[in-house]
């Protein structure tokens, strides 16, 4: 058993950014632990740009963004432990790990969990047909394209709009295979609207609403698809079918934070985020165990996993450093048109303002979210419009902490 | 003549209204003056960033991501593409490597390090 004080499990956007601030607020003995052979995660395949614009004032690509905290990281001499795949973690913040030297068992002070999230595959779907090769889901594409120069097919159909789906409509069509049709079994897009104009539109490839994979055909190599329009109870209407040939098919159908040593650790989850259920300082239910980025919830843009992950370092630095904040907690719920709000509790008295993040459950129009402790308006927030793919924001302010006596709900009106 | 777009500079994708003439716009919509000159660069010559991969020859299955280093005319999109995919280059790679010079204005840089 070796010591550490804080042991951060994965080396993409979150874990790095959580190990700087980390080591910045006062806790020098970091370590991170990650699975692949270099720092970066899935910002390495991800060579698109539009990273960075809030966090660092530039727009960056995916791997340049990764690059900025890596050598962060590095100036910092944190020590990363690559092509390391943690095997357990305890409640007791002891971390399991295994490489190529052997097993190593690391009794840390603070734990970040860091893991990311990885995509829903055909098997969550049970689209019916034949197994044939050619149906990748979208994050596999790109990292076969992207990172090992292997094109993966000519005539292409992606079932999915998020923005993953998107960005490989774009991809795929720069490299010259023809993008048939993008399917969204839901009637509106899960991608971000800048993302239907300049990877669809702008290669006029159609984007076809209400819309879903009904069959996969072919023996060896995918043939073809048959697409159909599905009701408001997105059964397929048979009427609708139709064929299309291809010989890829891309799924780009959501991401699940990858939470197995989480659960193997007993730490509560939430239901609806998939992730652990934490406080202000994305810390768990176990103490001295705090989570961040995707493995927490899926975020939309880099950028506020990194604001996250930041939190969660400095917490995980201040628990190592001061011990915990003994004041009691009070619950964060969702409620109405909010589909969820993290962090799930907060401490009555807080140490600086408390950001409140949430997701609506479809579209809407111009919204006001108010976040309330009885009758008391703790935040409220007007947006424009609010999609589910979008994730929203509102901050407690220090003033209102004398205000936080009970539980807190945050919802939303049309206006 | 009036257009409506959506802006793709940031995340927020603003949406845009362009009235006038060619030499006369007017954008309302935008959050940002780089809403306002997306816009005009929308309805007068549109741009865009491409991203992409190059082969590096002296490295098994490795490949080293680059983009334009300023964004380029949509409709040259795919003769650029062209040229990216006909380009090798030797490790070791910087971040910001020229890997293209003189390209419609500028050039394609690298955006990864390669030892």
């Amino acid at each position: 058993m070796i010591n550490h004080d804080i042991v951060i499990v994965g080396g993409g956007p979150a874990g790095m950014a959580a190990a700087v601030a980390a080591y910045d607020n006062g806790v020098t003995d970091v370590v991170i632990l990650d699975r692949d052979d270099d720092l970066g995660g899935i910002l390495r395949q991800c060579i698109h740009n539009g990273f960075g614009l809030h966090k660092l004032g530039q727009e960056l690509t995916g791997p340049e963004y990764a690059a900025v905290y890596k050598a962060k990281v590095e100036e910092r001499g944190i020590t990363v432990y690559k092509n390391t795949m943690v095997l357990d973690v305890s409640q007791d913040k002891v971390v399991t790990a295994t490489n190529r030297d052997g097993i190593m068992q690391i009794q840390a002070k603070a734990v970040v969990l860091a893991m990311g999230c990885r995509e829903r595959s055909r098997g969550a779907l049970n689209t019916p047909g034949t197994r044939p090769a050619g149906v990748f889901s979208a994050g596999t594409a790109q990292k076969l394209i992207n990172c090992e120069g292997y094109m993966v097919g000519k005539k292409v159909v992606i079932l999915g709009s998020g923005d993953i789906g998107l960005i490989m409509a774009r991809r795929m069509s720069l490299e010259g295979a023809k993008v048939e049709a993008v399917c969204e079994i839901m009637p509106y897009s899960g991608g971000l609207t800048r993302n239907i104009v300049q990877c669809l539109e702008d290669f006029y490839i159609p984007l076809y609403l209400s819309t879903t994979v009904a069959e996969i055909h072919g023996k060896k190599r995918l043939e073809g698809v048959t697409i159909a329009q599905v009701d408001e109870n997105r059964n397929v209407i048979e009427e609708t079918k139709r064929y299309i040939e291809c010989d890829t098919l891309l799924l780009s159908v959501g991401l699940i934070p990858e939470n197995e040593l989480t659960a193997q650790a007993g730490i509560d989850m939430d239901r609806i985020t998939s992730g652990a259920i934490v406080d202000e300082n994305c810390q768990t239910l176990a103490e001295g165990v705090f989570a961040c980025g995707n493995v927490l919830h899926v975020h939309d843009l880099v950028d506020y996993v990194s604001d996250e992950a930041e939190r969660a370092g400095k917490g995980a630095a201040e628990y190592v450093t001061k011990g915990t904040n003994n004041s009691e907690y009070v619950n964060v719920s969702a409620a109405g048109g909010v589909r969820y709000v993290l962090p799930q509790h907060i401490h009555t008295q807080p140490k600086e303002a408390v950001s409140l993040f949430m997701r609506v459950g479809k579209p809407y129009g111009k919204v006001r979210f108010t976040a309330k402790c009885g009758d008391t308006v703790l935040a409220s927030a007007i947006r424009l419009k609010a999609a589910p793919g979008e994730m929203e924001k509102l901050v407690i302010k220090t003033d209102k902490f004398s205000h936080i006596t009970g539980d807190i709900t945050v919802t939303l009106e049309e206006m | 003549m009036e257009r409506k777009l959506t802006c793709i500079i940031c995340p927020r994708g603003c949406s845009l209204t362009v009235a006038g003439e060619t030499d006369s716009l007017t954008v309302t919509g935008h959050a940002c003056p780089r809403g306002e000159t997306y816009a005009i660069n929308e309805c007068t010559n549109p741009v865009r960033t491409i991203t992409s991969i190059v082969r590096v020859e002296n490295r098994e299955d490795t490949m080293v991501s680059v983009k334009t280093a300023q964004p380029v005319p949509k409709d040259k999109i795919f003769e650029i593409m062209g040229m990216i995919r006909s380009t090798a280059v030797a490790a070791p790679v910087k971040i910001g490597d020229v890997i293209i010079d003189n390209i419609y204005g500028t050039q394609v840089i690298a955006t990864k390090n390669i030892d």
